[in-house]
Formats: C-alpha cells, sequence, structure tokens
C-alpha cells in the first residue's frame, strides 16, 4: 500500500475540519474526492502535503510504510509526494525553470543521484512544457507572476510532469478551467498514469472525472469519508446532488 | 512542525562573519574634538594650506549645525568628544612599496575579508585601494590605470599629488554646510579614495575599495570624490565590513560624484558593517552622504548599493540631474535583522530638459528590525520633459518588523512625468510552503525567495558583486531550518 490514512483528525486554528478519515491507496490507483464547499477536500490536501498550521490531533497516515506525519513538509515532497495548489502562489523575480531545477536536485540528491545537467534538463523541460502547451518564454517567466488561472494550473500538471512524483494530490485543478483547458491538464495528468504513480483528485464537479477516470470515487463531507464507490458514484452526484446522496448515506 | 515565528527567529540568530580584531599598534589620537584637532590632522597629512582653511571652515559651520531628527531612527545620543578622530597603523615613516611591506597582519585581515589584493587581485583584473581605519595601506594596478590617464589613488595622495584638481571639485556637490556629518566629515575626513578619468577614457577596469574599521572607538570619515570627465566611463566598487565590538562606532562617510557631458558614473557598494548583536548592542553608525551631479548634458550616474550591515543606516545616494538629458538611477537592496535600523533612499533632483531617473528600492526586515525608504523626486520649472519612475518593495519576515515608505515629490513643471508604485508583502507562508512542498529545504525556500526579491538590483551590480551579495543575502539568512 502507497498511502494509509486511518482514522485521522486534523485541526486549522483550533478548528477541527477533519474529523476520522480513513483511506487506502495502492499503487498505480486514481482516487477521486468529491465533496460540497467546506467538506474539507483542500485541508485533507494540505494536511497530508504537511502545510504547517494544520495540525493532526488524531489518527496515523503511513507512507510507503512510513509514519508520514514525522516528516516536515520538504522531506515528504522529496519522498515522491507533489501537490497540485488549487491557489499556486506567484513568486517575483524567481523563474519557473529555476525552481523546478532546484526542486529535481532535491528529489535527485534524496535519492543518491546526481544534479541533472543543464542540457538534459532543458530537455525535459521543453519536452514537458510541448505536453502542457505551454510556451518557452514561460519557462523563464517568474513563477506563476502574472499567470492566467489556466497558466497556473497547467504550470501545475507541468511541474508534476517534470518531477515525477509516487503520489499526485491535485487540489481542485479543474476550478476556473474552461473546456479546452481542462482536457490539456487531463491530458497531462492522463501521460503520467502508469500503473505505479497513484493520484488522489479533488474536485468539486464530475466534469473532470470526464477526462480522468478514477478507479474510485469517495464523498467527504463534514471531514469525513461517507460513502465510496467507483465511477458511478460521481455521475450519482452529478445526477442528484450532494443532498441527495449524503441524505441517503445518513439514512 | 516548527511555527513561522519561530523560524525567523532562528534565521535572525546568525552571527556576524568579519568580527575579529587586528592587533596592530595603531597612532591614535586621544578622543575630542576641537580646532587643534584639525589643524594636528592636517598637519599629519602634510596638506597644503587650502586643505587646512576647508577643514576649519567646515568644523566652524559644523558648530553650529544639529544632529537631523527626521529619520525614522531611534539612536543613542552620540558624544562627538568621545570620539578618537585620528587612527593610523604605525609603520615606518616611508609608506610602503609593494605589497611586500605591507604588515603581513593587515593583509591577514584582507584575506579573511576575502578580498583580492594578492596576484588574485591581477588574475580578477580589480584594482584595489584598500583604507585601513583613516590611512590607505596600499594601492594596486597604479601603473595600469595611469597608462590609461585614469588617477585613482587615496585621498590624502591626490591631495599631495593633484591639489589643483581637489580644490577645484571637492565639495562642489556636496559643500561642507549640506548636514551634520557631511559637515563632520568635511572637517576632520582624514583619507579615503580619489578617481579621475580624463576626457573620452574608458576606464579599462573596474576600480574597487575595501574600507575596515579596525581601531576601537574611532570613527571613520572616508571621503570620496570621483570625476569623469567628458564622455569618460568608469565603475567603481565599495566593499566594507567591521569587527565586531560592544560599543557602538560612527562613521560619517560623504562620497562626490561628478560626471561632465557624456560621462557615465556605476558606483556599487556592498555594505556589511557589524550589526550589533541580537539586543542590539553594538554596531556602527553608518550616516553616510553621498550625491552625484550629473553636470554635463546626456551624463549618467548609477548607484547601487546592498546595504545588509550597520546598526545604524541614514543615507540617500541622489543624483543631481543637471545636464540635458542626463540620466540618474538608485538601485537598492537594503537588509535590517534583530534590531538593525535602516532610513535610506535616494534624491533626484530634476534640473535640465528631458531628464530622467529610476528608483527601484527593496527593503527587507526581519526581526525586530526597522527599515524606512525615504526619497525625493524633485522637477524644478526647467525639467521640461523630465520623468522618473519609482519603485518601492517592501519585504517583511515575521510580525516584529517594521517597514515604512515616505516619497517626497515636489513638481513644479507641468511637462515632468513621474510614476510611483509600492508594494509591502509579507514572506508569504504560502510561498514558503509553495517552495517546501517542492521539495526544496526552508533555507534553499528563503534564499531563492529574498533573492528573487532583489533580484532587479542585483542584476545591476558587476558580476563578482552580483555573487558576493547573493552569498551575502544566503550568510544571513543562514539558520533558518529549525
Amino acid at each position: 500500500m502507497l498511502l494509509n490514512i486511518e482514522n485521522l483528525h486534523a485541526s486549522v486554528g483550533g478548528t477541527e475540519i477533519i474529523k476520522g478519515l480513513n483511506l487506502q491507496i495502492n499503487p498505480g490507483e486514481v482516487h477521486a474526492i468529491m465533496g460540497p464547499n467546506g467538506s474539507g477536500k483542500s485541508t485533507l490536501a494540505q494536511a497530508l502535503a504537511g502545510k504547517p498550521g494544520y495540525e493532526i490531533t488524531a489518527g496515523a497516515v503511513s507512507y510507503k510504510g512510513e509514519n508520514l506525519l514525522e516528516l516536515e513538509a520538504d522531506e515528504r515532497a522529496r519522498a515522491g509526494i507533489f501537490l497540485g495548489f488549487q491557489y499556486p502562489v506567484e513568486i517575483p523575480g524567481v523563474s519557473n525553470v529555476y525552481l523546478l531545477k532546484a526542486a529535481l536536485n532535491a528529489r535527485r540528491k534524496e535519492s543518491g543521484q546526481d544534479e541533472i545537467d543543464s542540457v538534459e534538463f532543458m530537455r525535459l523541460v521543453r519536452e514537458k512544457a510541448k505536453l502542457m502547451q505551454l510556451d518557452q518564454a514561460f519557462l523563464s517567466r517568474g513563477v506563476n507572476e502574472g499567470f492566467s488561472g489556466g497558466e497556473k494550473k497547467r504550470n501545475e500538471i507541468f511541474q508534476m510532469a517534470v518531477l515525477e512524483p509516487d503520489l499526485a494530490i491535485l487540489d481542485e485543478t479543474d476550478s476556473g478551467l474552461d473546456i479546452d483547458a481542462l482536457k490539456v491538464v487531463a491530458n497531462g495528468v492522463n501521460a503520467q498514469r502508469d500503473g505505479q504513480r497513484s493520484f488522489l483528485l479533488i474536485t468539486h464537479y464530475q466534469r473532470l472525472l470526464d477526462y480522468i477516470q478514477p478507479d474510485f470515487v469517495h464523498v467527504l463531507a463534514g471531514g469525513r469519508i461517507v460513502k465510496s464507490g467507483n465511477r458511478d458514484l460521481a455521475l450519482e452526484l452529478e445526477a442528484n446532488g450532494y443532498d441527495a446522496v449524503l441524505a441517503a448515506a445518513a439514512g | 512542525m516548527a511555527s513561522k515565528q519561530q523560524d525567523v527567529k532562528e534565521l535572525v540568530e546568525r552571527k556576524y562573519k568579519h568580527g575579529f580584531v587586528t592587533d596592530i599598534e595603531s597612532e591614535t589620537l586621544p578622543p575630542g574634538i576641537d580646532e587643534s584637532v584639525i589643524h594636528h590632522i592636517s598637519r599629519m597629512k602634510g596638506e597644503p594650506q587650502f586643505m587646512l582653511d576647508w577643514r576649519l571652515k567646515a568644523f566652524r559651520l559644523w558648530q553650529d549645525m544639529q544632529e537631523p531628527e527626521w529619520a525614522k531612527l531611534e539612536i543613542e545620543p552620540i558624544d562627538y568628544q568621545a570620539i578618537s578622530y585620528y587612527s593610523a597603523p604605525k609603520r615606518d615613516k616611508n609608506a610602503p612599496k609593494s605589497l611586500d611591506e605591507v604588515d603581513p597582519k593587515l593583509l591577514e585581515t584582507y584575506d579573511k575579508l576575502g578580498i583580492p589584493l594578492h596576484e588574485r587581485a591581477r588574475l580578477a583584473g580589480v584594482a584595489v585601494d584598500a583604507v585601513f581605519d583613516s590611512v590607505s595601506v596600499t594601492t594596486t594596478f597604479k601603473e595600469k590605470l595611469a597608462a590609461a590617464g585614469v588617477i585613482f589613488c587615496s585621498f590624502s595622495e591626490a591631495v599631495q599629488n593633484h591639489p589643483e584638481l581637489v580644490e577645484r571639485y571637492l565639495g562642489t556637490v556636496v559643500p561642507q554646510r549640506d548636514n551634520f556629518f557631511a559637515a563632520l566629515n568635511s572637517a576632520v575626513f582624514t583619507d579615503g579614495s580619489f578617481v579621475y578619468v580624463p576626457k573620452g577614457v574608458r576606464c579599462p577596469m573596474e576600480l574597487s575599495t575595501y574600507f575596515r574599521i579596525n581601531a576601537a572607538n574611532t570613527g571613520q570619515f572616508e571621503r570620496t570624490l570621483i570625476i569623469a570627465d567628458e564622455g569618460s566611463h568608469v565603475s567603481y566598487l565599495e566593499g566594507c565590513t567591521a569587527p565586531q565590538r560592544d560599543e557602538n562606532q560612527l562613521h560619517a562617510a560623504v562620497v562626490e560624484l561628478i560626471a561632465e557631458r557624456d560621462a557615465e558614473i556605476k558606483y556599487s557598494t556592498v555594505q556589511n558593517w557589524y550589526p550589533g548583536d541580537e539586543d542590539g548592542r553594538g554596531g556602527i553608525y553608518n550616516f553616510v552622504t553621498k550625491r552625484g551631479d550629473c553636470r554635463g548634458d546626456h551624463s549618467k550616474i548609477s548607484w547601487t548599493q546592498v546595504e545588509a550591515g550597520s546598526a545604524i543606516t541614514w543615507k540617500y545616494p541622489s543624483c543631481i540631474l543637471r545636464g540635458a538629458e542626463s540620466v540618474g538611477e538608485f538601485y537598492s537592496v537594503a537588509v535590517t535583522n534583530n534590531r538593525q535600523q535602516a532610513d535610506t533612499g535616494t534624491k533626484m533632483i530634476h534640473i535640465g530638459r528631458d531628464t530622467r531617473s529610476t528608483i527601484i528600492s527593496k527593503g527587507i526586515s526581519a526581526g525586530r528590525a526597522q527599515n524606512a525608504y525615504r526619497g525625493l523626486v524633485r522637477m524644478l520649472p526647467t525639467a521640461d520633459n523630465a520623468r522618473n519612475y519609482t519603485q518601492c518593495d517592501s519585504l517583511l519576515m515575521g510580525n516584529q518588523c517594521g517597514a515604512h515608505t515616505f516619497p517626497y515629490m515636489e513638481i513644479k513643471n507641468p511637462s515632468a512625468v513621474v510614476e510611483h508604485e509600492a508594494t509591502t508583502s509579507k514572506i508569504a507562508d504560502d510561498q514558503l510552503f509553495y517552495c517546501r512542498q517542492r521539495g526544496l529545504s526552508e533555507e534553499d525556500a528563503v534564499n531563492m525567495i529574498v533573492n528573487g526579491f532583489c533580484r532587479d538590483v542585483f542584476r545591476e551590480l558587476p558580476m563578482e558583486f552580483a555573487v558576493e551579495a547573493q552569498n551575502l543575502m544566503n550568510v544571513s539568512l543562514e539558520g533558518a531550518v529549525g
């Protein structure tokens, strides 16, 4: 098992948001977590990535058989966890490729590899940029600086493609995208599915799942997974709405 | 998980790297100042009468002046009678003619500072005029510069060998009465650098001066005068460090730049004077008057500064844009940490038509430091079509520091265009987390964000200084990881 979450409780600013969540992800699986606003979807993503201020009050999370909760955010990243941010921040003056190269080398160093040489790096970056339909000029721009909403999301998937994580958590990567951008993002994700890499897709809408076929769909409400199923569950949510599904789960 | 506040606390607890004292016997005047001290300094330096008269005039003006109080600085009262105004390393009467004759301890000091004074200097093509306390110790590359007609020497030598140039230009940009500290400097300055680049000459190398304050309780009052004659070009680098001491030391320098028609002066500073300890004990009081005069048409003066040290920084490198179509630039990074205070900025005085100025100021505050940008853009009635662009950005680290922006604008010409942009941001937890989530350690993440913030200024620095500035930033941020 790649990731095993048991009875997770997490608080932000003293308020408990995640209230006893269980989830298991095996290598190669794609899980989608859906839920209404305020159900704790993004909190789960941030807590798994180790964002400071997200306090784990109870429960256990193991990743590759190790206690994930003991690791700092950067250690988790170097261990292969990637978070695609819902709102990627701008870092003025730091070029996209500069950050990416530092990130890639940090991961390589962790696994005992040499730093990537510049020619190889640029070849890799160009290839992945093409996949995400990102312009070359985009690479030397400041990180997310002046990017449109769609560019920011494509940039997240571009980074994921270069860093090749073992577990990618994509937090509402589909929000704010038009249908063309959504297809580009979905293609980028699908290209990364290799039977080993696992994904946790966090989304409010079923729409994304038309393009990325999940193995499992979970409904998150009140900080807990209240229902799990396959792709049909997402379609059911779309057809009947969260309220009906939640009421049925509660009943 | 370490909280943000802890991180910043650790970050500000870095140690000063240049805090050592060189044990050399010094010839130091007893503390205090009166006319006899001025006479003594002038006599020790064997100065001509005009210099003594000039100093005495400054001293008399200074006695009636008050310290400026408008800056956003909290300063312990300075007892000017408790300062010694002259300190020179003891040595044979004859000045050293080569590096071999220089006290090895001095050279060792420079070595610790990483100053390329030996063969490295030759390889790097840097001419160093090293000022140790008040007396210039050695000047390299004089011959090569002389071949180009460039005069680069200590101020004392200039007074001896080029008195006509000194008399003609000294005080024409920063007059003795300019301000309290400039007047004091004019009275008691002991050395500094002098540069003259003749007409049409492009100075064949970057000129560099390292100043170092060593003797305790010694004020350092250096004076620099750079003249770029018509159509000439010169780039000057200034680096500063000082040893660690519990008491405060006063540093009141004056720098005057003169650019004649079509001339260009680029003046770069990396200032890393001792900033005091975590509780604000010790550290340099840095009161500096720097001003450039774009005297001729199409002339250009560009200031670039990285201010990382000093307990107190009071410094406004300025440009008087007198010549038509002259250009003034000010690029600044000011970092304050612990109890450091900086009140720094620039003045752009537009007099000529079609003059242009650019101000890019980046202030970084951490610990309990206070960092203020203070800038004046003045467009006089004669400054038709003058333009200014000002950008002031402040970065806060932690929640105990302060950033302040005081832009002043005086526009007396309707055709002038003045733009001002200002931002204040915290080194956002979100930015840190973003970088860390990509696998960067916290320290690397902070370095990357800060260097990105400073990039617009760093890229104005000459290559070797840009690297030094980045390293200085990284040293400043050492220990950020818990």
